[in-house]
């Protein structure tokens, strides 16, 4: 029966499947969530493992789909020719995009090339124009006079003039100017510049070598026609060109844009295959492979309760594999220590969580989680107690409990695992803290007055008391005295703490008794609860001599004393006495263990002297049974055996010395005993933090919101609401969260410390299935 | 007309959660100070005079608290004020996140 109470049993199976139907068994494995694959090669190390390459193809996928820049990194995918579904139509895919990309690029230059050619002509004209007029006043317009139209980059250009220049002994005329950077060109080509040149030359022959040099600069050359009529049909035909090429490159982006967001749509469902391919992988690099090559042997851990549901699915992959063969369970006997399981809901995983973050219980260990679910907020609780913080934590808490799918989505590590993951820790938290709240009677450091006080001022004047008028102005602090009539109405505040000592000045001395008696009640209690689980424990595992030898010594010894000094709290409590009389029981509990018995000591109650005598006898007594008992049986256990086995027995000596059990019991005594009077102590951080969280809760309000409230003038409304922002501002940040975080770190410390060490082992292993869910969880 | 939006959703957000808080607790407040509450005797600004020239005895001090409890119901009505600002807000920034999708 699967429960929060223990860990589940867990049973080894062995699985024999055909390597045809693998893939679809282990991914029917990883749907269900309940399986753990053993590693069968744990000497492999992980670069020698059979499926290694497939590995590092999935994780490369992986990081290529991961990418953000998709769009541009699409056509890099290298393709895997055995996942079957994805990989045909990543091939058309990738093919097409080839495909796109170098007619794009083809286009590209060839709209390059064109821009090029009609700013050369817009600026030649001018050149022409020169030129013309040049010609005709210095020679008679040549047959053989040859211009070389062209292109080149802005920085090469001086290198380029200067070798036309030892070229043709400056017998030729070049002009050059910088090519006009339109945004479209600088879109297409970049921020380079270029610049457009013509050359003048006489004589034909030279035009090889010309261009022989350009070719060395990478100038691109273009033909450019001597007329002016001639040039305007070039223009034209020119722009008309462009007009095309543009319209055919915005057709193709657009093309190439819907193959890809047609594609982008299935970037998801794609990387989660791909991960799940990768897990499988994994997974089948634990198993291993017969001789055959044909059949693969697994070995899973899973709860004995799934068992059935493990069967069906594997039956499920095997069909869906088509193969004729069922696969085959097989469940063996081990020795090994199973890893513990616990089964959790949205609910207890939280807690869960905590429990486990200091230690995995061991396998079948009794699990600390479901009493955690209410000490764990209830100790929080004594610790921050203020209802109007409770309720401020509670409302978000609900918030973000209705909100938790929405806000998952927030990618902040911190605010994801802790703050939803623990969003019912939370909200627990500041329900109890409403209730504390109300019973310390602490609302932002007021109280309430709901029931009516039970202590009432007036009787202490004349004729009932001692004060007069005058008492009033003489004295700045004057005390109650709750044995005149009427002062005190004889009945206790109906619920919590009396609204009174929010205004009385020794306030502090009545709450610090209190809160102090209150949290060694508590640890006394919670330790008492952990020493009784431990019972449960022996009882399971079937030590029944523990029970006796260690069980027991134990109960009667924090009974005696700590069980006792509770005893004193709550008589003490219960009786009335002077206060100027009434014992500390603090000296009483010293001297009781010092023996100190004087007769000037008030005692609590007749025959007290007695009864502390005995018990502390009681506690004493116990320390040498839980020192000495058990490791003496062992020892006789030991001699036994040998002396009936004789010689055989000592090769089987392979136990611990009988020096490391004493030791050991030592040990664990003396932790014990000590760790009660400790632990005891510790509880008393209780009382602590829930001082320093009233205390810092009045500051606040003293410091911060009566500075607006005490202006009575006008402006005060004004101050007010200045004053309550920054109220509410340092509340939350303060008060909430840093008080928050303390008192929940040094409640999961006491529950950890003090409280698991009366009983918890905590040294199994985590329960770790192949589980898609998780794995697609944790990609998020 | 510009545009009216000075403050981020964040901003928003707070602010409307901030004057949900101010409105409820300044109005319990504004309550508890009217029907003179005797724990919140220190948050009343009185002084040795009030006090010892009382010609009708509690009458000053009753004062005191009325004038300080009107004093949170005008912080409350402020607030309900940053409230409903906030709320604009809230609404503009929703409606210019689908414009700008």
């Amino acid at each position: 029966m699967s429960s929060l109470f223990r860990s589940e049993e867990m049973c080894l199976v062995q699985l024999f499947f055909q390597t045809e139907s693998a893939h679809n068994c282990i991914s029917e494995l990883g749907h269900l969530g309940l399986v753990q694959f053993k590693d069968l090669n744990p000497g492999v190390a992980a670069f020698q493992r059979r499926f290694v390459k497939e590995v590092k193809k999935c994780e490369e996928m992986e990081r290529i789909l991961s990418k953000k820049v998709f769009y541009y990194k699409m056509h890099q995918v290298i393709i895997l020719t055995y996942i079957s579904d994805v990989n045909s139509t990543f091939e058309k895919l990738e093919q097409e995009l080839r495909e796109i990309n170098r007619n794009h690029a083809a286009l590209r230059q060839n709209l390059i090339e064109l821009m090029d050619i009609d700013s050369l002509l817009r600026m030649t004209e001018d050149f022409f124009e020169e030129a013309e007029s040049l010609l005709t006043y210095s020679e008679p317009p040549s047959e053989d006079s040859v211009f070389i139209a062209g292109v080149i980059k802005q920085d090469r250009f001086p290198a380029f003039e200067k070798v036309l220049w030892r070229l043709f002994h400056g017998n030729f005329v070049l002009r050059h100017a910088e090519m006009q950077a339109t945004e479209e060109l600088q879109a297409l080509r970049g921020a380079v510049k270029k610049d457009v040149f013509i050359i003048f030359v006489q004589g034909d022959h030279v035009r090889e070598k010309i261009r022989k040099v350009c070719e060395g600069f990478r100038a691109s050359l273009y033909s450019c026609p001597k007329t002016l009529y001639e040039r305007k049909q070039m223009s034209n035909s020119v722009m008309t060109q462009m007009q095309d090429l543009r319209m055919i490159l915005r057709r193709t982006e657009e093309y190439r844009a819907g193959v890809l967001t047609r594609a982008a749509e299935h970037v998801q469902e794609w990387s989660s295959k791909v991960k799940k391919m990768k897990a499988i992988y994994y997974t089948l690099n634990l198993c291993n492979i017969d001789i055959t090559q044909k059949l693969i042997v697994a070995e899973i851990w899973c709860p004995v309760s799934d068992l059935t549901l493990v069967q069906s699915a594997l039956i499920k992959g095997s069909e869906q594999s088509g193969s004729s063969v069922t696969p085959v369970l097989n469940r063996i006997q081990t020795q090994q220590t199973p890893p513990t399981f616990n089964r959790t809901n949205t609910f207890t995983e939280g807690f869960q969580a905590i429990i486990d973050a200091y230690g995995v219980g061991t396998y079948q260990e009794i699990n600390p989680a479901p009493y955690t679910i209410v000490t764990f907020p209830f100790l929080f609780a004594v610790m921050f107690g203020d209802c109007g913080h409770g309720l401020v934590m509670t409302l978000f808490a609900v918030w973000v409990t209705s909100q938790a799918e929405s806000l998952r989505k927030w990618k902040n590590e911190v605010l994801n695992d802790v703050v939803i993951g623990g969003r019912y820790i939370i909200l627990l938290m500041g329900m109890f803290s409403i209730y504390t709240g109300l019973i310390y009677n602490d609302c932002f450091s007021k109280s309430f007055n709901i029931f009516g006080s039970s202590w009432s001022v007036r009787p202490m004047f004349h004729p009932h008391g001692p004060w007069q008028n005058e008492t009033l102005h003489e004295y700045h602090h004057l005390q109650l005295n709750p044995f005149v009539p009427g002062v005190y109405s004889g009945d206790p505040y109906v619920f919590g703490i009396d609204p009174v000592w929010n205004i009385a000045s020794n306030k502090l001395s009545f709450l610090n008794s209190f809160k102090m008696k209150m949290s060694v009640i508590l640890g006394v209690s919670h330790m008492l609860f952990g020493v009784a689980l431990s019972l449960v424990n022996f009882v399971h595992f079937r030590k029944f001599q523990d029970i006796f030898l260690q069980f027991v010594p134990q109960l009667i010894f924090m009974l005696s004393l700590f069980g006792y000094l509770i005893f004193l709290i709550l008589y003490k409590w219960c009786i009335t006495l002077r206060s100027e009389m009434a014992p500390s029981i603090l000296l009483l509990f010293i001297n009781m263990m010092l023996f100190d018995y004087q007769s000037e000591h008030v005692l609590l109650y007749r025959g007290q002297k007695g009864v502390q005598i005995f018990l502390v006898l009681t506690a004493v007594l116990m320390v040498p049974v839980l020192l000495l008992v058990k490791p003496f049986l062992i020892y006789r256990t030991r001699m036994k055996t040998r002396h009936q086995v004789g010689e055989q027995s000592r090769a089987t000596l392979s136990q611990e010395h009988m020096g490391d059990i004493f030791v050991y019991q030592a040990i664990h005594t003396i932790e014990f005993c000590l760790g009660c009077i400790s632990n005891t102590a510790s509880y008393l951080r209780l009382w602590a933090l829930s001082l320093a969280h009233a205390e810092l809760s009045e500051v606040l309000w003293r410091m911060v919101l009566q500075v607006g409230l005490k202006i009575s003038s006008g402006m005060g409304s004004l101050m007010l609401v200045v004053l309550f922002a920054a109220f509410a501002v340092l509340t939350v940040t303060v008060l909430l969260i840093m008080e928050g975080l303390s008192a929940f770190l040094h409640a999961l410390r006491l529950h950890w410390v003090e409280f698991q060490n009366k009983f918890y082992e905590g040294s199994g292993y985590k329960f770790t299935p192949l589980s898609f869910d998780s794995l697609l969880k944790t990609q998020h | 007309m510009p545009s009216l939006l000075f403050c981020g959703p964040k901003l928003a957000a707070c602010g409307i959660v901030l004057s949900i808080w101010g409105v409820i607790m300044l109005s319990m407040l504004g309550i508890f100070f009217s029907a003179k509450s005797a724990v919140l005797i220190e948050d009343v600004p009185f002084t040795e005079e009030d006090i010892r020239d009382d010609k009708n005895p509690p009458q000053n001090i009753y004062g005191l608290y009325n004038q300080v409890g009107i004093n949170c119901f005008i912080a409350a009505a402020i607030y309900v004020g940053v409230g409903a600002v906030s709320l604009c807000q809230v609404r503009l920034n929703k409606r210019q996140e689908y414009m700008v999708t």
